[in-house]
């Protein structure tokens, strides 16, 4: 096997690895998150603007963990550098 | 399949290179300036302000209501920064039910340079409020030993800004071209509705992020807790 064949091997097995497991914590995550909002807002629905976007900031943060998993495994596929080097070479 | 709209380029003349992010960018500038400048050039107080008046108010007002909630008191003065920052990256993602339009925040350098922006206003905001001296003060809280520790979330936070937008708008326009070769008829349609909805909280996240850092670094330090934190 050359170079350019192993790398794409490992680049796109790797790509698929990093955001099926990184996606994996966040979700878990979001899910605890969402459901102790749901239950905060049947508790106290007048908190509900307060609550609502605590929520969507703390999402976000936990959503870029995924973001980050995902946009290296698009960086491994559409524009991986150790390819380019092993196709300039 | 490209990436970012960066690889487009339309004009190329030695080192400068005009490529879609620019061009996109330019186009909705001066989309959002001209439709600013023509709703306010005549301003009514009386009974009838025009519909066109109403809605700017809508927004204007819904984004100094919010910023005020999160613990600004006084939320004209950054209204300015953190209003352009929303309607920016909204109407950005707003206009991707256009054809032959990339969004520019899928691409890096924007976000990089937003995310920028926010990092240097909050130190200029806080500075303005409370004095060089008491801005310095707040990195060597609550411990010296922390200094090292709030520089770092100082940098990593405006990385993890950029990566998030990017990430998000980029994730929107791929998935889309992806589902286009698979599933092309009915599902793209569906997932072009999602990208609007993930377009549009975004826009929510970065102003209200960026409001949240502004608030903390005016706040930190004071004895008199945000309101919003005691009622709570």
């Amino acid at each position: 096997m050359d170079n350019t064949t192993l790398v794409a091997l490992i680049s796109i097995s790797v790509a698929g690895l990093t955001t099926g497991l990184g996606c994996i914590g966040p979700a878990l995550a979001e899910g605890r998150s969402v459901a102790n909002a749901m239950q905060s807002l049947a508790q106290q629905p007048d908190a509900a603007s307060t609550i609502t976007r605590t929520l969507f900031v703390g999402l976000a943060m936990i959503e870029s963990i995924a973001i980050y998993c995902f946009v290296i495994s698009m960086i491994l596929i559409f524009a991986n550098p150790f390819w380019n080097h092993f196709i300039a070479s | 399949m490209h990436i970012t709209p960066d690889n487009t380029i339309f004009w190329e003349h030695g080192f400068f290179k005009l490529n879609a992010t620019i061009v996109w960018t330019w186009v909705l500038m001066i989309v959002l300036v001209v439709i600013s400048r023509l709703v306010t050039r005549k301003l009514r107080t009386d009974d009838h302000p025009g519909r066109w008046q109403v809605g700017l108010e809508i927004i204007v007002l819904g984004i100094q209501d919010q910023l005020k909630e999160i613990g600004l008191k006084h939320p004209r003065t950054y209204i300015g920064f953190i209003g352009s920052l929303f309607l920016f990256v909204a109407f950005a993602a707003l206009c991707t039910i256009f054809p032959f339009y990339e969004p520019p925040t899928s691409s890096l350098s924007t976000t990089a340079a937003l995310a920028f922006c926010v990092f240097l206003a909050v130190p200029y905001f806080a500075i303005s409020q409370r004095g060089w001296l008491n801005y310095i003060k707040t990195y060597l809280e609550p411990t010296p030993v922390m200094l090292p520790f709030n520089i770092i979330s100082e940098l990593s936070r405006t990385l993890a800004m950029a990566i998030r937008l990017f990430g998000n708008m980029m994730s929107g326009s791929m998935i889309l071209g992806i589902l286009l070769a698979i599933t092309p008829l009915f599902f793209p349609v569906i997932m072009s509705l999602l990208g609007l909805l993930t377009g549009i909280v975004q826009a929510y996240i970065i102003s209200i992020l960026a409001t949240v850092f502004i608030a903390a670094a005016l706040n930190s330090g004071d004895d008199e807790q945000p309101k919003n934190i005691q009622h709570g």
